[in-house]
């Protein structure tokens, strides 16, 4: 079983893809990982031996930022925006989207579900 | 953000004569009014206090350090959102 940044990887999967189970390492990151450590992209997560485990934790503990780190520095950076009261600060307080987009209609991954207002099917008749 | 970046900061030059002027005492120190919100802010303007106009009234803006890098106009909302009438 590899544990690498504090997450058990899937032992099934290939190297590239298992690593992409550690939050901030996605599949390219991976590949370039692996390279530098020389191994196989296609070799299976459980098929590395102690050597080549030790390779990959020295860079991803060396050249990245990942896991908790990386949230919190993520946080961060909110955090920042939300107390100099900026543009998107604000946005980021009332969960819209920041950069400029339509907010008449979509955007619901910000506003989460829809919340339906009662009597407001039909524009109201004068 | 990259194109903008390589362009540069850009700061009204009659803003940053006022900074300036201000921060080396030939004015004295108060508020700063200004139309200018396309102006960057520099690290020369922390400290400063700045009244933003916002097309309607101007908003007072106090500069930190963390502020750096953003624009005026970002800290002087145009749009009052109240609240959508109903709803109980």
């Amino acid at each position: 079983m590899a544990r690498i940044a504090g997450i058990d990887l899937p032992k099934n999967k290939r190297g590239e893809i298992g690593l992409t189970y550690i939050y901030g390492i996605g599949k390219s990151t991976a590949q370039n990982i692996l390279a530098q450590a020389g191994i196989d992209v296609n070799k299976k997560v459980k098929d590395w031996n102690d050597e080549e485990q030790t390779a990959i934790r020295n860079i991803i503990t060396g050249e990245f930022k990942v896991e908790g780190q990386l949230r919190s520095e993520t946080q961060m950076n909110i955090k920042r925006l939300l107390d100099i009261a900026c543009y998107r600060g604000l946005r980021h307080r009332k969960g819209l989207p920041l950069r400029g987009q339509r907010t008449k209609t979509n955007s619901r991954t910000r506003k989460g579900k829809r919340r339906t207002v009662a009597g407001k099917k039909k524009a109201p008749k004068k | 953000m990259a194109r903008s970046i390589k362009k540069g900061p850009y700061v009204d030059a009659k803003l940053e004569k006022k900074v300036l002027a201000m921060s080396e005492g030939t004015v004295k120190k108060g508020v700063i009014k200004t139309w200018s919100r396309r102006s960057t802010i520099t690290p020369d303007f922390v400290g400063a206090t700045f009244a933003v106009h916002n097309g309607n009234k101007f908003i007072p803006v106090y500069v930190t350090e963390f502020m750096v890098g953003h624009k005026l106009g970002e800290f002087a909302p145009t749009r009052n959102f109240k609240s959508h009438a109903g709803g109980k």
